[in-house]
């Protein structure tokens, strides 16, 4: 599958910015974070800002953007309109939460449940983006049981590195949220390597004999229907050479959950204004190296059309 | 809405016989100039004459070879929407652009609507959609709606374009939810197949596979020449003085 920067930047960023918010909106909300002002602006000016950046940078995969609104219409069927719907009604709880919990300093009691409500509107909204993918039966590498429980802890772990990163930053750190995302990155790089490996041995039922109902032998590409490539094959068709995917995947797990552990263990150790600047490079290090992740979780798809083209 | 109807009056839809699609293009020809016209016109091109061509078609015929222990040939394969029982491409679109048709069957989209996501092509395994770059909305097949119920059309003439072009007659187009239909017939006769069964998705369109291989095939070479006999007497006499 061609991965568009577009929708590459969305998934990653609204998948740390809901991470981010439904962290806060428990956190915050229950009183374990303690209100301050900036610590809460910066950190739900980062998770809405990350939500907000990414659904507009979705909207610049439209043909036709200015219709985005009817985009909420089939919530009963289309998993991408069940998104779209979560993710404007998330705001509301999220909103009235930050509100009080940043300009009033208030926790506990309704603000607990708006931040409640906030947490729980985020991670349908995670789940509801990680469908999006695994439900679309013509590409093996997303429709599997690895799909969504993967958007779900790549959010958590994106989330808490980056609300690790902000409590200790303002040197209010705390020794649980630190452990927490440390786990979840480990969590989520033994996660990223069992997709790899299942999706390295996957048998596909799904081949060219299937595809053009040519019963037994081999069915070989003779002739294309066109001379270049039409939108089938450069929306489809984009394939990854073998070494560069290799690469990929080694700085992917650098980049995205090896440093970024090496990073956190070492705030363990470190005194605190160097234990703040490894939290908050562990934080931009992981969000780099998700992008990267992303990037390859669409260039490595393979969609069954690709089969009518030999590939 | 995009839930898909639980029930539709006809199946209506196309058999492609790969036995005698000869891979002429006919239909390819046939569909491109009915429907850049049609229902989803246009069917956009663009740099139609320089190096990097690229535009819509809703039908598109590939060839394989197809090699097994009774030998191998070449099959021409058209591959267009197959308008699925229950096509992923319906549900998946969030806006309700795409439909199927409960008196039909047939799977549409209303470009009005259309906000051009590309989800629907995703979630296609046949390939059947292509995205209009130009328009900014998503094109397929129409079965040609706008020639099948033409009252302006002679009765002969109200069938898909493609089915009208070909050559061979290895496109038809009838009910296949009708079991005495023509096309039923034709399918439960050739056994006709599904494409990707294994999805799931029930295509309503289905292929006759190549007719087995015979052994009464047309012999290639003449028999051999009897070799010339020598000749005697006065005639063996000039050819002898002559080849010298």
């Amino acid at each position: 599958m061609h991965p568009a920067f577009s929708v590459v930047f969305f998934t990653t960023a609204t998948g740390a910015g809901y991470g981010l918010l439904a962290l806060l909106g428990v956190l915050g909300g229950l009183g374990f974070i303690p209100p301050d002002f900036w610590l809460g602006l910066i950190g739900m000016g980062l998770a809405l800002g990350l939500i907000a950046a990414g659904l507009l940078s979705s909207t610049g995969h439209l043909g036709r953007p200015e219709r985005a609104w009817r985009a909420f219409s089939q919530w009963r069927s289309s998993w991408l309109s069940r998104e779209g719907v979560a993710s404007v009604l998330t705001f509301i709880p999220a909103g009235l939460f930050g509100i009080s919990w940043v300009f009033f300093a208030r926790t506990g009691s309704w603000v607990a449940i708006a931040g409640l409500l906030a947490a729980i509107g985020a991670v349908v909204t995670v789940c509801t983006t990680g469908m999006i993918y695994a439900s679309l039966k013509p590409i093996a590498q997303w429709h599997s049981r690895y799909t969504l429980p993967g958007y779900l802890i790549f959010s958590a772990m994106t989330g808490s590195t980056l609300l690790n990163a902000l409590l200790q930053g303002f040197g209010v750190g705390m020794r649980t949220v630190l452990v927490a995302s440390l786990l979840v990155t480990l969590l989520g790089w033994g996660w990223k390597l069992a997709t790899w490996r299942y999706n390295d041995r996957q048998e596909i039922p799904t081949n060219a004999n299937t595809a053009t109902g040519l019963a037994g032998g081999t069915v070989r590409s003779l002739e294309w229907p066109h001379t270049e490539e039409n939108y089938l094959l450069k929306e489809m068709g984009f394939r990854i050479a073998r070494k560069h995917g290799a690469k990929l995947r080694l700085i992917t797990q650098v980049s995205a959950f090896a440093l970024p552990v090496l990073l956190l263990a070492a705030a363990f150790v470190l005194p605190k204004p160097f234990a703040a600047v490894v939290c908050v490079l562990a934080a931009t290090v992981q969000f780099a190296g998700m992008l990267v992740e992303r990037w390859l979780f669409f260039a490595e798809a393979k969609h069954t059309v690709t089969l009518y083209y030999g590939r | 809405m995009t839930c898909l109807p639980a029930h539709t009056d006809k199946r209506l839809g196309l058999v492609i016989d790969l036995d005698t699609c000869v891979g002429c293009q006919a239909c390819v020809t046939a569909c491109k100039e009915w429907n850049t016209g049609g229902h989803m016109a246009p069917l956009t091109d663009i740099d139609p004459y320089g190096g990097n061509v690229d535009g819509v078609w809703f039908n598109r015929v590939h060839s394989y070879e197809h090699t097994t222990e009774m030998g191998g040939r070449t099959v021409n394969f058209p591959r267009s929407c197959l308008h699925c029982e229950t096509p992923a491409c319906v549900t998946v679109c969030p806006t309700g652009a795409s439909y199927k048709r409960a008196s039909d069957g047939i799977v549409l989209i209303d470009e009005d609507k259309c906000i051009g996501c590309k989800l629907c092509s995703w979630a296609c395994p046949y390939g059947a959609r292509e995205f209009d770059t130009d328009v900014g909305v998503m094109k397929k097949c129409t079965l040609c709606v706008d020639r099948i119920y033409n009252d302006n059309l002679a009765e002969e003439d109200r069938v898909p374009a493609c089915v009208a072009a070909c050559p061979t007659s290895a496109r038809h187009f009838g009910d296949l939810g009708d079991p005495s239909s023509a096309v039923s017939q034709l399918v439960a006769e050739r056994g006709g197949v599904d494409l990707m069964p294994e999805m799931g998705y029930h295509p309503t369109n289905k292929y006759l596979p190549p007719r087995a291989h015979t052994q009464r095939a047309a012999s290639v070479a003449a028999p051999a020449l009897e070799p010339v006999r020598a000749e005697g007497g006065f005639l063996g006499w000039v050819d002898r003085m002559l080849s010298n």
